[in-house]
């Protein structure tokens, strides 16, 4: 699987380097700055970019505007951003072309390394990996819009995991319920944000997406 | 106008050109303080007058105080007191510096000026209206055969003089009309002149609040710092220290005890994520990353979004105020919101940003219960404090029962970079 890294702090990128190559990911080229790893995503087009939100040369959100142009222009390009911390406004524009292959972690995050390598490559097959901070302030605001007000407290539960992005195996393990019980809460949850019935897997994203827009 | 009108407003011209003509007593019992003071003086030298220039001075300042209120409200805009603050050690520093205050001087100079122009300016419109109801009467005497009477050099052998005489009040009425208001006006300005503070009180006042704030802010400053460091040093300093203790211990258990040194390296991982969460916290307590990225603009929809309630943002800048103002306002609003949040019980709130004439002007306003006042201790008064640093002030309207609207205003010019634009989602 290819990677593009961008990623400015030596340290961070050569460790990043060495723990995607470990967990066998190709990393065809690391940049450490936002021209250049605009420059590397419309190049090489890999299967997944890892960026930093914040990068040279102007220290501010630039890795997150070149990760957004870059989708602009590969169309469902998989990208997840790295950051200190956690902006939902952030995860709006991230998510806001509403197509999947998003994730939005905090950098600590790359320390548990296994469930750091799984939302890579959950971003790689087209899913999400929202960080559980983003969607914990999610979950305190959400009683206040209307349709997340229909949710009951299981469902709100099942979909902030969903949000996460995780399986449905995955939600079903960590909640101690079979699978069918986590289908039957999501369909319920799609039925209540009123999104339309396909087999589209996408219908995630876009749960997820109602979420962030809950404003 | 209709002749309704035109009655009611002669009607209260003449109350007021009476009122005036009713001030002139007072104007010039005024001339009696200046001897008193004056004598006063000298008598500071055997103690005697140290008393009496005490007494003398606080008459002088609550009859120019009386006129300082009067001329305010002719003027319509207040005038603030001119007098230095009273140190208060011991009688002979108070003595100095009342007696050293320009503005006691000042007031001195006020007295006769105020009599003179007082009495001038008292007797003036009166004697213009009754001037002009004169025109009137004089031909109906003169007609009954009083041919002595003589009105403004026309006596009762001038040819025409019945006609003369009405049409010369008619002129001085029509002045009396134009003059009463404006007659006050020049006595007000004249006080004003004399018993607002002068260039250089004003100047002493202005380096006394410079230096009220310096303090505040250097006050706040090492607050701040004081904050920061005990933050490191109980949180993020104290989680490293057991991270390493933790790594320590596992490197030695690693041959004897896997999993022991396994259990241990979680724990260290986990520390460390505490530590960086701890961080993180105290990263966006100094200065919000989201602020640095996106200026105020994108830092203020942040905060919009994070807040329990529906906030909406209305902020319309040409460019980014400089870092510190834009600091200064960013937590204005962020404490406002908390505010809201809190105490107003609201259901949704809105925040306003504009720059006019210089001016950065933020509001914050909610429909809640209202009744907020900045009191001491509290959030309000804190941004109040912090705003003041850079000349800013703030402004709680708060009715009971709401709803409460908070104002501030920062002085400040806006750079030409134009805040980094979002994807059009925000």
């Amino acid at each position: 699987m290819r990677v593009v890294l961008g990623e400015d702090l030596v340290l961070l990128r050569d460790g990043l380097i060495r723990l995607l190559r470990a967990h066998d990911f190709d990393v065809v080229e690391a940049v450490d700055s936002g021209p250049a790893l605009l420059d590397a995503l419309v190049a090489h087009r890999p299967d997944v970019a890892v960026v930093d939100v914040r990068l040279p040369p102007t220290f501010t959100d630039e890795g997150l505007r070149a990760a957004i142009t870059a989708r602009r222009r590969v169309p469902g390009l998989p990208v997840l951003v790295l950051s200190q911390y956690v902006e939902q406004l952030y995860a709006r524009e991230l998510l806001s072309d509403r197509a999947g292959g998003v994730g939005y972690l905090l950098k600590d995050r790359v320390s548990d390394v296994r469930r750091f390598v799984d939302a890579v490559r959950r971003v790689a097959s087209g899913g999400t990996a929202m960080d559980p901070e983003v969607v914990t302030q999610l979950l305190a605001r959400g009683a206040r819009d209307r349709s997340l007000g229909t949710l009951t407290p299981r469902e709100r539960e099942v979909l902030a995991l969903m949000a996460e992005g995780r399986s449905n195996a995955a939600i079903a393990a960590r909640l101690f319920v079979t699978e069918k019980a986590i289908g039957k809460h999501i369909a319920n949850i799609f039925g209540k944000l009123d999104l339309p019935l396909s087999e589209d897997d996408n219908r995630r994203v876009l749960a997820v997406l109602t979420y962030l827009e809950a404003v | 106008m209709t002749d309704h009108d035109l009655v009611r407003e002669v009607r209260a011209r003449l109350t007021r050109a009476s009122l005036a003509l009713a001030r002139v007593p007072l104007s010039l019992l005024g001339l009696a303080l200046v001897p008193l003071q004056l004598v006063t003086y000298p008598l500071v030298l055997v103690t005697v007058g140290v008393p009496l220039l005490l007494l003398s001075t606080a008459l002088a300042r609550r009859y120019t105080g009386h006129h300082r209120g009067w001329a305010a409200g002719v003027l319509g805009t207040g005038i603030p007191s001119p007098y230095r603050r009273p140190a208060n050690r011991g009688p002979m520093t108070r003595v100095r510096t009342v007696a050293t205050d320009p503005a006691t001087w000042r007031d001195l100079a006020f007295l006769p000026v105020n009599a003179v122009v007082g009495t001038l300016c008292g007797v003036l419109p009166l004697a213009l209206w009754l001037g002009g109801a004169f025109g009137f009467a004089a031909p109906l005497l003169w007609l009954n055969g009083a041919r002595e009477v003589e009105y403004s050099l026309i006596d009762a052998d001038t040819p025409g003089n019945v006609v003369l005489a009405p049409l010369l009040g008619v002129a001085y009425l029509v002045l009396a009309w134009w003059a009463t208001d404006r007659v006050e006006h020049l006595h007000a300005r004249v006080a004003r002149w004399l018993l607002a503070p002068g260039a250089r009180a004003a100047l002493t006042d202005r380096v006394r609040e410079l230096a009220d704030s310096r303090a505040d802010a250097v006050d706040a400053r090492a607050a701040e710092l004081r904050r920061i460091e005990r933050d490191l040093h109980d949180g993020a300093q104290a989680r490293l220290v057991s991270l390493g203790m933790s790594l320590g211990m596992a490197e030695e258990l690693m041959a004897r005890d896997p999993e022991a040194a396994r259990e241990l390296l979680a724990e260290a991982r986990e520390s460390s994520s505490l530590a960086l969460a701890e961080l993180r916290g105290l990263v966006r307590g100094i200065h919000p990353p989201v602020l640095a990225d996106r200026g105020l603009d994108g830092a203020l929809r942040a905060l919009a979004l994070a807040h329990p309630l529906p906030v909406s943002v209305d902020l319309e800048l040409a460019g980014r105020p400089e870092p510190p103002v834009e600091s200064a306002a960013y937590f204005a609003v962020a404490e406002a919101l908390t505010n809201v949040a809190k105490h107003s019980g609201a259901t949704g709130a809105w925040v306003r940003v504009r720059h006019e004439g210089g001016r950065l002007a933020l509001m914050i306003g909610d429909d809640g219960r209202g009744g907020a006042v900045p009191t001491e201790g509290g959030g309000l008064l804190g941004v109040e404090r912090r705003l003041g640093a850079f000349d800013g002030t703030l402004g709680v309207a708060s009715p009971v029962g709401g709803p409460t609207i908070v104002t501030m205003e920062l002085p400040c010019a806006l750079s030409s970079v134009k805040t980094s634009s979002s994807s059009g989602t925000a």
